[in-house]
């Protein structure tokens, strides 16, 4: 038997491989959880696409300032050394190639690289990209945190997207609540899974063949 | 002697008519220009042509500019309703009644620059092999196929600061900027809202966005955001 991570266990993983001294954005959802979970001590500057360099924890109610928020238009907090721009020169860091790092959220990543996280393709309901493209076609690295599956247990890791794409080969390392894993030349490479879980157990929620690596690790976060 | 403030919202939106290309700066509640974008609803103005990046902030704050049919076409980066069921602007773009241009955020910033610096199209990466991409022009720059984006300018921008002076100059509180001073740089008629107005002209080093590009100041203190 195995556990699936939680949501901030997830975070908490994603967060471990952000290095002092990057630059990096964070999208909606888990992602901007991430922030939280880096490690003690570790000097990271995050970039929110409406203008903050620098953000620092989510404002708690009395610090809330109507005029300071980010991206998922959350009361923030500055961080130190943190600056405020206008939007045209937000977007031109990230699509100037001056962000090391984005995390964002997924729908599906190919085993190519591709990824697909903006449209969902709900009926009736209108299109939001919102900075995503900019970000995965803009950013040093482009690392995804995401379920393993679907609600309904279809698999997000595939052989090609089938939702509409956010960039081609972008993604270079994917978190999901069972794995660690990586997209290689070759395709998907697993570097980290749950204790308990076995090569198939992964394998048959994965729709596009995984590669294991030799020196697997076991993936155990603190309880969150 | 020189003096942009004008008096009243009427007089702050006087020259908007049945056609403007409109556009609204504010991103997550920070630099939305209420005071403004109500006084617009108030108006009888049709046929809008508006240039927001989330278009649920207009329908927010001028729900009557969607109830009345009186938007015409929006470019913007999030057209997504927040509720499960369709509001009315994704039900009038169902109707085929409105128009959408769905962009990038970072190609709906760069497109606005470029339209107040001008330059009236520019290549880029962002989208190249997407949905987003289809009907425009491919060219591969730095090995990299690249795709054509066209400026984006308009008749007037309503945006908000924190505070201005006689001339124009602007300073801005948080993340109040946003998508403000590209939009004042690509209409012909930039028209700012500030918490405050200063007697005095401001410092020239803590101004963020020069004079130069603001036709009106509306001074709106009440209003959050």
């Amino acid at each position: 038997m195995f556990k699936p991570l939680n949501r901030n266990q997830m975070a908490w993983r994603a967060a471990q491989d952000l290095e002092e001294g990057t630059v990096v954005n964070l999208g909606m959802g888990m992602p901007v959880l991430a922030a939280s979970y880096a490690p003690f001590g570790r000097e990271i500057i995050f970039q929110s696409e409406n203008g903050i360099i620098g953000a620092g924890p989510e404002a708690s109610e009395n610090e809330r300032d109507p005029d300071l928020v980010d991206a998922s238009s959350r009361f923030v907090t500055l961080a130190p050394g943190a600056a405020l721009i206008e939007s045209a020169a937000s977007f031109a860091m990230i699509r100037g190639g001056h962000i090391d790092v984005t995390m964002l959220g997924g729908f599906e990543v190919a085993s190519n690289g591709d990824l697909a996280n903006w449209d969902m393709q709900v009926p009736n309901k209108g299109q939001l990209v919102g900075g995503a493209m900019d970000l995965a076609f803009g950013a040093g690295e482009v690392r995804v945190i995401m379920q393993h599956q679907t609600k309904d247990g279809s698999p997000r890791l595939l052989n090609a997207c089938r939702l509409p794409l956010t960039a081609p080969r972008c993604v270079t390392r994917i978190y999901t609540d069972l794995a660690v894993v990586d997209v290689e030349e070759n395709g998907f490479l697993v570097r980290e899974m749950l204790q308990g879980m076995t090569q198939e157990d992964l394998q048959s929620r994965t729709e596009a063949p995984l590669a294991f690596a030799r020196d697997i690790e076991p993936l155990t976060p603190p309880d969150l | 002697m020189i003096d942009k403030r004008v008096g009243s919202v009427s007089e702050a939106i006087q020259g908007i008519t049945d056609g403007t290309t409109l556009m609204v700066s504010g991103f997550g509640g920070a630099g939305v220009p209420v005071d403004l974008i109500k006084g617009l609803a108030q108006s009888e103005v049709r046929d809008l042509n508006i240039v927001i990046n989330a278009i649920r902030f207009l329908e927010t704050y001028a729900p009557s500019l969607f109830q009345d049919r009186r938007v015409k076409s929006v470019v913007c980066s999030a057209f997504r309703g927040r509720d499960r069921e369709p509001s009315n602007y994704e039900r009038q773009w169902q109707a085929g009644e409105l128009a959408i241009d769905l962009s990038p955020q970072g190609s709906f910033s760069e497109r606005i620059r470029a339209g107040g610096a001008g330059i009236p199209a520019f290549f880029t990466p962002t989208a190249a092999g997407t949905q987003l991409a289809e009907g425009k022009e491919v060219r591969d720059f730095e090995g990299r196929p690249c795709i054509l984006e066209t400026a984006i300018k308009g008749d007037f921008a309503f945006l908000r600061a924190a505070e201005g002076d006689r001339f124009g100059n602007l300073r801005f509180r948080g993340t109040q900027a946003n998508f403000g001073p590209i939009m004042a740089m690509a209409s012909k008629v930039a028209v700012a809202e500030v918490a405050s107005f200063s007697e005095k002209p401001l410092e020239a080093d803590q101004i963020h966005l020069s004079g130069v590009f603001i036709d009106r100041i509306l001074v709106a203190p009440g209003t959050g955001a």
